[in-house]
């Protein structure tokens, strides 16, 4: 494990206890991504439920990819949008190029966001979000050769920059306590 | 393992985004070029999801239950002489269709008519959605042997639903009639005209292609036509509304916002259904229809 090296001194090799509980931490966001999405397709009756795939992905994507992107590397975001692309019926790839394209763009203002609070990156997630909804539009009327309303895509950007307040809120608390592999 | 320098991972590390995305843009090659495999990987995923979604319907339909009940207390009185009203009108309805239906027996057993032969169906529950944000579509749980084919009509108690679009070994997936890609044959009621009832993914499906000379009166009945071999003649299907900018469209009278069980009718129709690619595996033996009526 990278951040084990990095400390210096000797000590023993982890026990088995302790890399098992090393890799549960490391697997919770990208679990917790899964098991969010897989519960937005349940079947709770909601109207305009179907939005609720896209902003949930989004938003977890967004937060770990910022907060611990160790843990959320780019294979597995090609996974998680793999997964978005056949629960949420949209042609294959499109889920997964966005969400590669939001981890990007999160790796990439790490630096300058983390100096900043928590109301930036819900602001700027904001705005990532409408152009990730923006871009799955387009490339679905691309492959379908189809004019689509923009209306389900303004949905989207709205209900992701809306719920993730509720995501990064719990999600803040899981990165300090159990998905810290430092606690370990 | 092959041990790599510190500067090789990085360079890896740093060249799997870049990768990836290109791959990305190749499964849309290749999800274009192979629709089936989509379809598959799909209907695969949706087998393996919908025990769970069957056993989460149970409370979360416990739950909307209590919430619909509690609403319903508030307007108890109110509803009460709606409903006595509604069934006054609905039981002098009843008288006429009564006289109508023995009128309509007589006629056809005068003319020798040709009886329909009796569809056979089965009673599926609704799970989940199966559209996404960009399709109109619900996933049936239907167990193993269900008998269920491609191209079968969806109905709910009130009217049309949709087709069966797809089979999986223990799901289905209907294609609602507002969908995108839904084109439905159609004959409006009272003038006996053909049009043909395009979905917008909106929650009215638009009219088209009615011959010149009619127009579709607002509040005119549409129900199925069986041209094209697609669907039996006279599923009800909705009624005509037409937008404030003019454009006819029909209000579907099934309840397409909140289905929960449909049946599915087998017609032994095929008008339009592709052929199903050729099976590789040797042909077994039809399993035996169960849960038929």
């Amino acid at each position: 494990m990278a951040h084990i090296d990095r400390r210096p001194g000797i000590r023993p090799r982890p026990s088995f206890g302790r890399r098992l509980d090393i890799a549960a931490r490391a697997c919770f966001p990208g679990c917790i991504t899964i098991l969010l999405m897989l519960l937005t397709q349940a079947p709770l009756g909601l109207p305009g439920q179907a939005a609720s795939l896209p902003a949930v992905a989004l938003g977890c994507v967004w937060f770990w990819s910022l907060f611990r992107p160790a843990a959320l590397p780019p294979p597995i975001v090609f996974l998680i949008g793999l997964l978005m692309d056949l629960l949420g019926y949209l042609p294959l790839g499109v889920g997964a190029f966005t969400l590669l394209a939001v981890h990007g763009v999160a790796l990439a203002m790490r630096r300058s966001l983390s100096r900043r609070g928590g109301g930036w990156i819900w602001i700027v997630f904001a705005g990532v979000a409408a152009a990730a909804s923006l871009s799955i539009w387009l490339m679905v009327m691309l492959l379908t050769f189809r004019l689509l309303s923009p209306y389900p895509a303004i949905f989207i950007a709205v209900l992701a920059a809306a719920i993730f307040p509720l995501l990064a809120v719990p999600f803040a608390s899981a990165h300090r306590s159990i998905a810290n592999p430092e606690r370990a | 393992m092959i041990r790599l320098s510190i500067q090789a991972r990085q360079a890896l590390a740093r060249l799997t985004l870049p990768v990836l995305i290109v791959v990305s843009f190749g499964v849309m090659l290749l999800g274009k070029a192979d629709t089936l495999l989509a379809d598959r990987a799909r209907t695969a995923l949706a087998d393996g999801l919908v025990p769970i979604y069957t056993a989460l319907a149970a409370p979360l339909g416990r739950i909307h239950a209590a919430i619909t009940e509690t609403a319903t207390l508030w307007d108890m009185r109110a509803e009460n002489d709606r409903l006595r009203a509604e069934n006054d009108t609905l039981r002098r309805w009843q008288s006429v269709a009564l006289a109508l239906d023995a009128e309509n027996q007589r006629l056809k057993a005068s003319l020798r008519w040709i009886p329909d032969p009796q569809a056979s169906f089965v009673t599926a529950r609704v799970v989940a959605d199966a559209g996404g944000v960009y399709a109109k579509a619900v996933l049936l749980s239907t167990g193993p042997n269900s008998g269920i084919h491609k191209g079968e009509i969806a109905v709910d108690e009130r009217g049309l639903v949709g087709r069966i679009t797809e089979v999986g070994a223990r799901t289905a997936r209907v294609l609602l009639i507002t969908d995108l890609n839904s084109r439905i044959p159609v004959t409006l009621e009272t003038s006996r005209a053909h049009a043909i009832l395009v979905g917008t993914n909106g929650n009215r499906p638009r009219l088209q292609y009615w011959p010149e000379g009619v127009t579709p009166q607002e509040g005119e009945r549409v129900v199925t036509s069986a041209e094209a071999n697609a669907f039996p003649a006279n599923l009800p299907i909705g009624t005509v509304h037409y937008t404030s900018s003019g454009t006819a469209e029909v209000e579907p009278a099934a309840m397409l916002q909140k289905l929960e069980v449909v049946r599915i009718f087998d017609y032994g129709l095929n008008g339009v259904v592709a052929p199903e690619p050729p099976v590789t595996e040797p042909p077994v033996a039809e399993p035996p229809m169960q849960g038929r009526h």
